[in-house]
């Protein structure tokens, strides 16, 4: 049984599609299907030479000098580039994403293994990795900070000796919320329970690596720059920023990207190289990072190693929550996010749960691990809030000996407490919460399930049951308060209807998959009545779509999605202007109807739209102060986040004697207002959760003592395949976002925002016989076993 | 070296270096796009083309011993402007989201239902079991290749193929 209905029925196109809201298939897909999508490696220009980067060994080392005469006499070598060379240009260093710097390759030292250390440019790219092979680079190996948890100790090594007075290895302390409130709810709690929970170091790995082709055009020196970024615009005003070059002479191109996941949102060492290496050659180069570099030195995500207490009373009112984290940032701190928020969304942590007090610390460290940490779909660290929410709750759940579903029930928020202001000060715009719950219970068939858990354990056999309730904050943001390096999170949106009535709708935000060129044409065509086929959606080209920060967090729908509302309804309004005058009436006197505005009590007198859009264009004579043409611009800059949130369900079967974890069920209810298009959606969720299952039980970045990356290939990265991954059973609900011109909320991250707690209290819940009561991801075999034989060790280090 | 193959019905024949991996002879060489690779290591299947009719990861296999062979990549599957039942599987099912992995999956799913016209859902999912997807989570994966099952091509065309 599934909760989902579709859509009421809108109007079909010609076409067959809606013109409006519901399921259609996707209009890039047939692109796709014939191998002819345009990714950045399939670009191939003439005379195009590639690029190769020389990574360090080493985590932590000083480099004493570096030999390129053997590369440079490389037959087909064209250049070797060194950070001496960069730092004659002052490009050695370049800003991040949060204020920091990041060295574009090493001059003074190596600060974490697969850390750029020179680039080649060569006529192909197997003569760039041979002739890598020939550079002789001289290190002194330093002791490495390996483990977060001792990279503020009195003797460790000063990771950024680069910045000047810098002796330790401190970047911040960042807090939330009242710390004196929650203390005194502590102390006068009748329950506390307390757990060190680790959310490791993780990889978003989308399947595309990372890559870029830049072309330094030498006679206009207009730099064109193809590259994998879910952020084109952002990344050109930060290229104009950091080389100097002017930004009108800047193109950037995000062309079809396959996945993002955040992976896509920093600007990484390789793409700086790469139009540096155009500059040099005055040729087109090509960079494109193999897996293993991908894994090793761009974006991970995570790495927030929690310390997170509860209270409440004895028959199970949650009181309040403090948690304490150490954050592990790397060697430059380069996650991305909102400049006033250092720690990301974290204090979103108060969940889902009506309290007064709550309290956050983070304190933030380097380590010689690669830079990143905002990243893997987690909408700016809310994966970490809620992973950390859910987990305590079923600890607290475990101590009252209450069950974790009636525990979560009655702490639920209720539907007229919103709009609510949560302990830490996020305002909720709606909710519906316990409904959501229920229906997920339902689908599950709870108590049953409940009952067959007892039963199975009489016989020894290890079923587990684990909940999630999820509240996500998403579509960052309002300007006043949210900006990424300065520049705020709005987004324009270009509509233009051609005469024939057909349109362009230019987004500034960029598809790594989610599909917005049929969502997009799906919310204009609800708003102006044009079927969908006829309106071509253009993202991705800074020259052709207005500015805007990008596609992350969520964002899309809620800031770009509202920015295509309001173009359209501007365009509406224009139409009936226009309207009036052709009909030689009011505009007052016209009313709309999907596609139409006619005169008021005689329906038969009107225009439609694309009979409008010639008006507008052709010889009418139109009002005073109204201009030709149909096309509008707007830039929406939103009033809030918007608060979608879900209830997952998972059902896990446990060996104990391997350890072995088998999903054998997974329901996701998910309330993200009005779905635009039902299909899309579910492929979004469907996504995230197989994340959630992924991060949960198998996927890990681990380090050794010498700093060494565990998880640097596919065979040591472990991805879920389709056979870890259980038929996805999907439900919904439907609370509008009060504040979004179509109550949509976005939906790209909660299910790996909301998975993996649902995934680790199941197997918790199995477990549990055993006096388990936490266990850090990921769940192994190895992991599970040792959890049951009560000697658990760290995940996330190796050391010998 | 010289290397002669058959590249969806048309006979090609390039001088290559002998280290050159097929994915990068079929993209780099033949200007063939829709291959894609995903890793370095035979694990993500992105790069899954047919060699004689067999899936085989073109990521750990040389151009050179692809020499005399007929090769099959995710172009090759649309006939006569027609799509293949795998690619309107895909679209009919949203089997795809970035479409990185879609070729891949699609030169696994077809070859299956070759050899098991009828698989069962687990059937399925152990067929493509070598092949990763960051984006679906399989299950419209799995219903694109059950669609495809369900709509095979008419007689005629599958004697063509066969
Ligand atoms: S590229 Fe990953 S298996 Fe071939
Ligand atoms: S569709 Fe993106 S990896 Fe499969």
């Amino acid at each position: 049984m599934t909760a989902v209905e579709d859509t009421p029925s809108v109007p079909l196109s010609p076409a067959g599609n809606p013109i409006g809201f519901g399921r259609m298939p996707r209009k890039e897909d047939v692109r796709f299907l014939r191998g002819q999508g345009n990714y950045v490696d399939d670009l191939n220009l003439p005379g195009m030479l590639h690029g190769a980067v020389l990574r360090s060994p080493f985590a932590h080392a000083r480099i004493n000098s570096i030999d390129t005469s053997a590369a440079e006499a490389l037959p087909g070598v064209k250049a070797v580039i060194t950070g001496e060379t960069l730092a004659g240009l002052g490009l050695a260093w370049m800003p991040t994403l949060s204020y920091d710097t990041q060295a574009v390759l090493a001059t003074d030292k190596v600060r974490f293994q697969g850390q750029e250390v020179a680039f080649v440019i060569a006529e192909s790219r197997y003569i760039a990795r041979d002739a890598l092979e020939l550079i002789d680079v001289d290190y002194d190996p330093l002791p490495v900070v390996y483990d977060a948890k001792k990279a503020l100790d009195a003797d460790a090594p000063v990771i950024r000796d680069d910045k000047e007075g810098k002796t330790d290895n401190h970047i911040y302390d960042w807090e939330a919320g009242d710390k004196d409130k929650t203390e005194a709810a502590f102390a006068a709690a009748d329950v506390v329970v307390t757990e060190d929970i680790l959310y490791p170091r993780v990889h978003p790995a989308p399947m595309e690596t990372c890559g870029s082709v830049a072309h330094m055009d030498p006679v206009t020196g207009k730099l064109t720059l193809w590259t994998t970024t879910q952020a084109p615009h952002a990344h050109r005003t930060v290229y104009a920023l950091v080389a100097g070059l002017p930004e009108q002479k800047i193109q950037v191109i995000s062309p079809d990207i396959g996945g993002g996941f955040g992976n896509k949102v920093p600007i990484y060492p390789g793409y700086v190289l790469s139009i540096v290496g155009s500059i040099v050659t005055g040729k087109p180069v090509k960079w494109m990072e193999d897996r293993s570099e991908n894994l090793m030195s761009t974006g991970f995500a995570r790495d927030y190693h929690m310390k997170a207490s509860i209270a409440s009373t004895k028959d199970g009112k949650i009181l309040a929550v403090k948690v304490d984290v150490l954050a592990d940032h790397g060697a430059f701190n380069g996650t991305a996010q909102p400049t006033k928020y250092p720690a990301g969304f974290f204090h979103i942590f108060t969940g889902s749960y009506d309290y007064p007090a709550a309290y956050c610390n983070v304190k933030a460290v380097y380590t010689n691990k690669a830079p990143g940490g905002v990243a893997y779909a987690c909408s700016f660290r809310i994966t970490e809030a809620a992973y950390v929410i859910e987990r305590i709750v079923d600890c607290l759940a475990a101590e009252l000996k209450m069950d974790p579903a009636e525990l979560r029930l009655k702490n639920l928020l209720k539907p007229e407490q919103f709009p609510y202001t949560t302990p830490t000060g996020w305002e909720y715009d709606s909710g519906d919460y316990e409904k959501t719950m229920r229906v997920a219970m339902e689908m599950a068939g709870y108590e049953e399930l409940r009952k067959e858990q007892a039963e199975k354990r009489a016989r020894g056999e290890y079923m587990g049951i684990g909940i999630s309730f999820f509240t996500e904050g998403v579509g960052a943001g309002p300007r006043k308060h949210m900006d990424i390096l300065g520049l705020g999170m709005a987004d324009g949106c270009d509509l233009r209807v051609h005469p024939t009535g057909k349109a362009q709708v230019r987004l500034s935000v960029q598809t790594q998959g989610q599909g917005h060129e049929t969502t997009f044409a799906q919310i204009v065509a609800h708003e102006l009545g044009i079927p969908p086929e006829d309106i071509e959606v253009i993202h991705g080209d800074t020259d052709n779509t207005p500015f805007g920060l990008g596609t992350y967090g969520s964002r899309s729908t809620p800031v770009s999605g509202a920015a295509a509302a309001l173009v359209a309804r501007k365009v509406r309004d224009k139409a009936r202007l226009i309207a009036a005058a052709a009909l030689e009436c009011a505009p007052d006197d016209l009313e709309w109807e999907l596609g139409r505005w006619y005169v008021k009590g005689d329906p038969s007198r009107g225009r439609t739209i694309q009979e409008i859009a010639m008006d507008a264009h052709g010889p009418l004579e139109l009002p005073d102060g109204v201009e030709g043409h149909l096309d509008a611009q707007v830039v929406y800059n939103p009033p809030n986040l918007t608060y979608p949130y879900g209830c997952y369900i998972c059902v896990v079967d446990v060996d104990p004697g391997t350890g072995q974890v088998k999903v054998r069920r997974f329901i996701a209810v998910d309330d993200c207002g009005p779905r635009i298009n039902p299909t899309i959606v579910e492929g979004q969720v469907h996504g995230g959760l197989a994340d959630g299952v992924g991060m949960a039980l198998m996927e890990l970045i681990a380090f050794d003592e010498e700093g060494n990356n565990l998880g640097g290939s596919f065979m040591d990265y472990l991805l879920p395949t389709s056979m870890e991954c259980p038929d996805w059973e999907l439900g919904e609900t439907v609370t509008p976002s009060p504040h979004h011109p179509i109550g949509a909320k976005g939906v790209g991250e909660s299910a790996t925002v909301g998975s993996p707690a649902a995934v680790v209290n199941a197997v918790i819940d199995a477990i549990s016989p055993f006096g388990v009561r936490h266990a850090d991801m990921p769940l192994t075999p190895a992991n599970v076993w040792r959890a049951i034989q009560g000697s658990p060790v760290r995940t996330d280090i190796a050391v010998s | 070296m010289q290397v002669t193959v058959t590249v969806n019905g048309q006979e090609v024949t390039r001088d290559v270096e002998p280290r050159t991996l097929l994915v990068h002879f079929i993209r780099d060489d033949l200007l063939m796009r829709g291959t894609h690779w995903g890793c370095d290591t035979s694990n993500c299947g992105a790069c899954t083309v047919w060699v004689d009719d067999e899936p085989v990861k073109s990521c750990t296999y040389l151009a050179v011993q692809a020499d005399g062979k007929s090769i099959t990549t995710v172009e090759g599957l649309e006939k006569n402007g027609e799509l293949d039942p795998i690619q309107k599987g895909f679209m009919e099912c949203h089997g795809l989201q970035c479409g990185y992995c879609t070729p891949g999956m699609m030169m696994v799913g077809r070859a299956l239902l070759d050899k098991n016209p009828h698989p069962s859902e687990a059937e399925i999912r152990e067929g493509i079991s070598g092949n990763i997807c960051r984006c679906t989570g399989y299950k419209n994966i799995v219903a694109s290749i059950q669609w495809a099952a369900e709509h095979p091509v008419s007689t005629e065309a599958s004697e063509v193929t066969a």
